[in-house]
């Protein structure tokens, strides 16, 4: 054990100072000037300690002091794990769905917001997941398509007065006209060229919505949207007004629940489809790809416009459920969020996209304690997942992968 | 006389200012095995990609089954029934033994048969039969060539085009791989345009070879008498 110990605890201390030359200018350096040490070393007293313990449970636990509790906790999670996967993936399912449904009954109108949140990234980060899982595209301008679809319904709905379902296809349509007009120049690129261009055109998108005030109202945003108006009518006879407010978020979190499951079901179609199949050789070999008669361009662009369509139906439910839209909304830190969720929660696999969004979106919410070093904490919670999980939360599984059945 | 089912015609192309191919013509008759031998950089890999339309030829025409395919977009071959295996195989790492069998069949639409074909394949590689879940990348060099191979031959080629098949393996398994070319020639009658830099077992499974010098062809003859050459035994076989 002290061997051990000896092994880890060089790099232990060499990292524990590294993080005090980094807590300090964050923590001890004010805005008016004055030093304090104070601050920085209570912090860091209380991470040594914490990670301290850690590295002694770790070190007994690699050599063998706590055998007696962990032999009967590795039994227990694997049998765990042998039941989560003889149980049938429709079990899974149902089981969620029905937590979601649920899930407004108990629960007070900040949670659902944040509920509602995370539905419709998951939309953004399902669609996105086609681009970049399984086209194998970095796309980092992907949030512009989203900016798109909101701008639609707010604009037909501010000035032509079409109600919201009406709006819906023509959203989509834009969406998916933005990204073909997008992506015609763009897929010839490869790589990191495709991701820089790709990014570029995110901001021109913005920037096109934040300047051209005659129609857009600049960075003013559009106010006065219309909700989703099927509810409308029939709340309007004799409900008070507080309990309208509730009843209509709720069942917002149900329209945004339908257009997430909608999403889940179109991209794991798209997937196990010859479409899906043909991205995935483009992603793993073009050229190849190429010449096994796969038209390499075409389905480039067809990735690129699905994935616009998805965030384009996202991003007219946002607008419905604001009623308001500005450009401010659709920054390059959203692409790179939505893109986060993506990795983090594994490409190409719908439950861990689905995990990733819920982990990025809840955490900052339970995070808010820390107050300024939510942030922070976030990071570094990310950089932890990323260390322990690379390939994403929930990897995507291919079909009985051999090699993976014999490292588990 | 027979039609040549692939000819090149004084082909010229290149990557931008490099002019990797001066003015190459090649023939190709119906059920041959056709060989390209030549160093590194000669050209010949180049010239495989350029009449998979991969590279546009700058100057010359590529026919193929009497119809010019200079213009015809790369994807729409394997459907006229010309496929390539390219250099260092290109197998999709990522996806199963089996899924990339079934990319080889992208174009066509009866599943039935490619089913069939896939067990054929089975039969004919039995080791990708063991490893039909296995992920492509984590195969050996041998078995991803086979797997390159089997891949083509899901498209049911009337010419297949192979690109250095013995790169990087050992001896028995190139053996195992040239028997299969040899079989494939035979029992489907499939067309084979060979390149190689291993000239002796080239032109030991070929029927006629050419020699590529920095971009041009500068030998044609039958493979026994570029074997017997003194020149090329001096050069490509190291005597
Ligand atoms: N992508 C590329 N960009 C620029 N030049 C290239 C490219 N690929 C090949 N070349 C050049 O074209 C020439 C011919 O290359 P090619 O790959 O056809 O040779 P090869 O005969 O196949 O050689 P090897 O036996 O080593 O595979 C070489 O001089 C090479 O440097
Ligand atoms: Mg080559």
């Amino acid at each position: 054990m002290i061997q051990e110990f000896k092994k880890v605890i060089k790099s232990y201390v060499i990292g524990m100072l590294w993080l005090l030359g980094l807590l300090w200018p964050m923590l001890g350096i004010h805005p008016d000037g004055t030093l304090t040490f104070q601050k920085t070393v209570t912090v860091w007293s209380y991470i040594v300690a914490g990670s301290f313990v850690c590295l002694l449970i770790y070190v007994m636990k690699n050599s063998g002091a706590l055998d007696f509790v962990a032999k009967p906790l590795a039994g227990v999670s694997s049998n765990l794990k042998s039941a989560s996967n003889t149980l049938p993936t429709w079990v899974w399912i149902v089981v969620i769905l029905v937590a979601a449904c649920l899930y407004p009954q108990f629960t007070n109108r900040y949670a659902t917001d944040v509920a509602i949140n995370v539905l419709l990234y998951i939309c953004l980060g399902l669609g996105l997941n086609v681009v970049v899982g399984l086209a194998g595209m970095l796309d980092l301008g992907y949030i512009a398509f989203y900016g798109v679809g909101a701008y639609t319904y707010a604009l037909l709905n501010t000035v032509y007065g079409v109600g919201f379902w009406f709006s819906l296809p023509a959203c989509a349509l834009t969406a998916c006209i933005a990204g073909c007009i997008v992506g015609y120049p763009t897929l010839r690129m490869r790589g990191d060229y495709l991701a820089i261009v790709t990014l570029g055109f995110g901001e021109i998108i913005r920037l096109i919505l934040n300047n051209w005030m005659s129609v857009t109202n600049g960075p003013n945003g559009i106010l006065g949207i219309d909700r989703i108006s099927w509810f409308r009518f029939v709340f309007e006879d004799g409900m008070t007004f507080e309990h309208m407010w509730v009843k209509k978020l709720q069942l917002f979190y149900y329209f945004a629940l339908g257009l997430a499951v909608f999403t889940a079901i179109g991209v794991n179609r798209l997937n196990y489809s010859r479409v899906g199949r043909a991205w995935e050789s483009i992603r793993e070999d073009e050229t190849a790809a190429e010449l096994m008669g796969v038209n390499t361009f075409i389905y480039k662009l067809l990735a690129y416009a699905m994935g616009a369509v998805f965030a384009g139906l996202a991003g007219a439910f946002f607008a419905a459920r604001m009623k308001f839209v500005s450009p401010e909304s659709f920054t390059f830190l959203e692409s790179a969020m939505v893109l986060c969720m993506v990795v983090l929660g594994g490409m190409g696999s719908i439950p861990g996209i689905i995990l990733g969004v819920m982990a990025l979106i809840a955490l900052p919410e339970v995070f808010r304690e820390f107050e300024a070093y939510r942030m922070l904490v976030f990071g570094a919670t990310m950089i932890i997942m990323m260390l322990f999980r690379p390939a994403g939360l929930i990897p995507a599984k291919r079909m009985g992968t051999r090699s993976e059945e014999k490292e588990g | 006389m027979t039609q040549p089912i692939l000819e090149l015609k004084n082909i010229h192309s290149g990557y931008g200012s490099i002019k990797a191919l001066k003015g190459v013509s090649i023939r190709v008759m119906p059920g041959e095995v056709v060989a390209i031998i030549g160093a590194n950089g000669a050209g010949k890999s180049t010239t495989l990609m350029t009449i998979c339309g991969i590279i546009a030829a700058e100057q010359g025409e590529v026919w193929y089954d009497g119809r010019m395919i200079n213009k015809v977009s790369p994807e729409k071959l394997p459907t006229l029934g010309l496929c390539q295996v390219p250099e260092g195989r290109r197998i999709f790492p990522r996806l199963s033994v089996e899924e990339n069998l079934i990319l080889g069949a992208f174009y066509r639409n009866d599943t039935e048969a490619i089913a069939k074909d896939i067990q054929h394949a089975y039969e004919m590689f039995p080791i990708l039969g063991e490893r039909c879940n296995q992920e492509g990348g984590t195969l050996s060099g041998g078995e991803q060539q086979m797997l390159a191979i089997a891949r083509a031959l899901m498209t049911k080629p009337k010419v297949l085009l192979l690109d250095e098949p013995s790169l990087g393996l050992a001896p028995i398994i190139v053996q195992q791989i040239f028997d299969i070319i040899e079989r494939i020639n035979k029992e489907d009658g499939t067309t084979i345009l060979l390149v190689e830099q291993n000239a002796n077992l080239a032109l030991q499974a070929a029927a006629r070879g050419y020699v590529m010098e920095t971009g041009e062809i500068s030998l044609e003859d039958d493979a026994d008498a570029l074997l017997n050459n003194p020149k090329i035994r001096e050069a490509y076989l190291g005597e």
